[in-house]
């Protein structure tokens, strides 16, 4: 039987695969896929606490959340294109100009 | 049993005539000059010259990417809405309230179109 | 009438009084949109004088806009408090639209998407101003952020484009954490409204796991929002890589923004566990005030200067949170009003020095000004003192109100370490008025900014509102202070 510290054990985990690629990988386009996977597994969580709490309002922020989340990935993707024309490179390591 | 679904089946063979129509309607309109290159089979995007793995995609592909995305996920706020627009209460204030969601959309749409990213170069 | 349905209606509440200060805002947004449509290049500066004229239209609707029951089924509430709120973000979009004229001339970007955008991120905040539903909130924070993040970018430069990434990778993972935390909210009290989590908390007698959890991750993502200290890495990368006016907005509006919201979370639908978090707020507070004032000290940029001096301001108007009694709300809500003034000004005054190939932002370059702008140098003297809380002026006031409220809460050690901040931040401001009136210029012939004679007009108003305002608050502080107490009263 699946209990709700089930889901919340599923979405914790793939919160944390997330926030790690967040802070460890140095390809841009690997963290934008870790911050997708966060935004996914809060997503998970909302949907289990909605269904196991009876109450709609999570169901509704999914949604929000899922949208959001698209005009993220797309403005996310389009500074990237900025600063791959600028830099020629997408590795976090290289682009350190600003400093102080 | 049938009636409830009869409204499905109408639309399920609208859409089939539509389509349908279209393909034959293109099938009759369109200009007919076969040549070797147009003959090949057709594989995903174009040959790729050099290197993909360099990164080095046409940013128009990031472009029409990035406006897939978004107009493709806004559609989403028109389930909920189907469901409730049943609703006699409330039918006539979400539908305007969709009205307004859709020109804002548009207008978006319309933006990307007047700069020029629907383009294919 | 098409809402037939009394019942239903009444539950939503369809009021289109609560939102008409964000739907005006929204119908000025998609009007420029359209007239960018049919403009040149060259005549872009004419969306400038549009927004300007919409903006100051809108104004007097979104100060008078005062409806203190939820609307729209509990999710938005207009009242005093979010109007006081909207009226700071709108005179800060004001300013920032007026000097970005020029300013945008200058790194010849003269796009038409930046003042909508502009007008995009404003309507973000004010949404987070009168949200009261976590949904609502996360909507208007992301519209905010999102909008933030192309307007960093707009410089298009390698420094732009790699401050815009470091903001929006930052950005994006602190959205994140936070909406871990609201979930998290979500799951103990089975509710996103904050009046109902509100209700929740008085009859909850203990802390639940969900309630720590949600509390830690909430104070991280808007720990993040206001560059609070182990979070604020990316504001001195983003506020130099960004166009100055941009930078100005983002320094003042979304701090504005998020500490509007601060307040009415921590103080409405969590003050009943004020104990859990009061302590770990107290801890970031202390620790941003410090180190805010004492990286700001060895900085060579004036932009990366005010932003670290943007981050100790941040950590003392978290005082203000942290005791969370009427009259410190109201002090952090005046604290934001004047930060709207001095903080613009002296960004203003940034914005005219810099020169036409992105130069002329480091300190040197502010050497003996007096002797060749005496009013410019003297303007700028005035924001750099109310920024240090020198008393005639606006920021001592500001500061003034928060501390006091903090000893009479008897956070003696908080308002201590506040005042060391200020001592502290002394150095850096008076380096640069020593700078100003004390050394010779390096170099006379390219110390002359380029700038337009009608711009320069522009740059002039504004300099002059905002050094009058900073002024006025700092001698008669009592009408907006009265305001602040009266919003707060209701929160």
């Amino acid at each position: 039987m699946l209990t709700l510290t089930h889901y919340l054990i599923l979405s914790f985990t793939l919160f944390s695969i997330g926030v790690a690629g967040v802070l460890l990988r140095r390809n841009i386009i690997i963290v934008l896929m870790s911050l997708e996977l966060i935004f996914n597994s809060v997503n998970i969580s909302l949907a289990a606490f909605s269904y196991f709490l009876r109450s709609l309002n999570g169901t509704v922020f999914v949604i929000f959340n899922i949208t959001v989340a698209a005009a993220e990935v797309a403005i996310g993707l389009a500074i990237l294109v900025t600063v791959y024309r600028a830099r020629r490179t997408v590795n976090v390591d290289e682009i350190d100009e600003l400093r102080g | 049993m049938i009636i409830p679904y009869l409204g499905v089946l109408i639309i399920v063979g609208l859409v089939g005539f539509m389509g349908v129509m279209s393909f034959f309607a293109s099938f009759i309109m369109r200009p007919r000059n076969p040549y070797a290159e147009k003959l090949t089979p057709w594989e995903c995007g174009m040959e790729p010259v050099g290197e993909a793995n360099a990164g080095h995609f046409r940013v128009h592909y990031f472009i029409i990417a990035i406006l897939f995305i978004v107009f493709d996920v806004e559609t989403l706020f028109l389930f909920p809405w189907a469901t409730l627009l049943t609703d006699k209460g409330l039918s006539g204030f979400i539908f305007i309230e969709m009205i307004v969601f859709v020109a804002i959309l548009a207008i978006g749409f319309i933006y990307a179109w007047v700069k020029g990213a629907l383009e294919w170069v | 009438m098409i809402f037939n349905n009394a019942a239903i209606m009444q539950t939503l509440n369809v009021n289109l009084n609560a939102v008409a200060p964000v739907a005006l805002m929204t119908v000025l947004a998609i009007v420029l949109m359209v007239i960018d449509f049919f403009l040149k290049r060259e005549n872009k500066f004419s969306l400038g004088i549009v927004t300007l004229i919409g903006l100051v239209l809108i104004l007097p609707v979104a100060a008078t806009t005062v409806d203190p029951a939820p609307a729209f089924g509990g999710m938005v509430i207009a009242d005093a408090y979010a109007a006081f709120f909207n009226v700071v973000f709108i005179i800060a979009a004001i300013f920032a639209v007026v000097i970005s004229n020029d300013y945008l001339r200058k790194i010849s970007s003269e796009r038409g998407e930046y003042y909508y955008i502009i007008i995009f991120a404003t309507i973000g905040m004010m949404v987070m101003a009168s949200a009261n539903d976590l949904v609502n909130l996360y909507v208007g924070l992301e519209l905010m952020s999102l909008s933030f993040y192309i307007l960093v970018a707009m410089r298009r430069s390698a420094t732009g484009a790699e401050g815009a990434l470091k903001y929006f990778i930052l950005g994006a993972f602190s959205s994140g954490i936070l909406l871990y935390g609201i979930t998290f909210t979500y799951g103990f009290a089975g509710t996103t409204n904050l009046t109902e989590i509100a209700r929740m908390g008085v009859n909850l007698s203990s802390a639940n796991h969900y309630l720590l959890i949600a509390i830690i991750m909430l104070v991280a993502g808007f720990a993040f929002k206001i560059a609070a200290f182990p979070f604020h890495l990316w504001s001195p990368d983003a506020y130099e890589g960004a166009p100055t006016p941009v930078t100005a907005l983002l320094s003042v509006g979304s701090k504005a923004a998020a500490f509007a919201f601060f307040l009415r979370f921590f103080g409405g639908a969590f003050h009943e566990f004020h104990a859990h978090w009061a302590g770990l707020l107290w801890i970031l507070s202390a620790a941003t005030m410090l180190v805010g004032a004492t990286v700001a000290i060895q900085q060579k940029n004036i932009v990366r200067m005010l932003a670290y001096s943007s981050i100790a301001h941040a950590g003392i108007i978290l005082i203000g949170v942290v005791v969370m009694n009427g009259f410190a709300s109201a002090g952090v809500m005046f604290y934001m009003f004047v930060y709207a003034f001095m903080n613009m000004g002296a960004f203003t005054v940034v914005a005219l020095m810099a020169r036409n190939d992105g130069t002329g932002k480091s300190i040197s370059d502010y050497k003996g000004l007096a002797g060749r702008r005496p009013v410019l140098a003297f303007v700028m003297a005035l924001f750099l003192l109310s920024l240090a809380g020198i008393p005639p002026t606006g920021g001592f006031t500001a500061k003034f109100f928060i501390l006091a409220s903090a000893i009479e809460a008897r956070y003696y050690w908080l308002a201590a370490i506040g005042v060391i901040s200020t001592v502290i931040s002394l150095f850096f401001y008076a380096k640069v008025i020593f700078y100003m009136y004390m050394k010779e210029p390096d170099a006379l012939d390219d110390m002359a900014p380029v700038t337009q004679a009608p711009s320069t007009l522009a740059y002039n108003i504004i300099i002059f509102i905002t050094a009058v305002s900073t002024m006025v608050l700092g001698l008669c502080p009592t009408p907006v202070m009265d305001m602040a107490i009266a919003a707060v009263s209701h929160l």
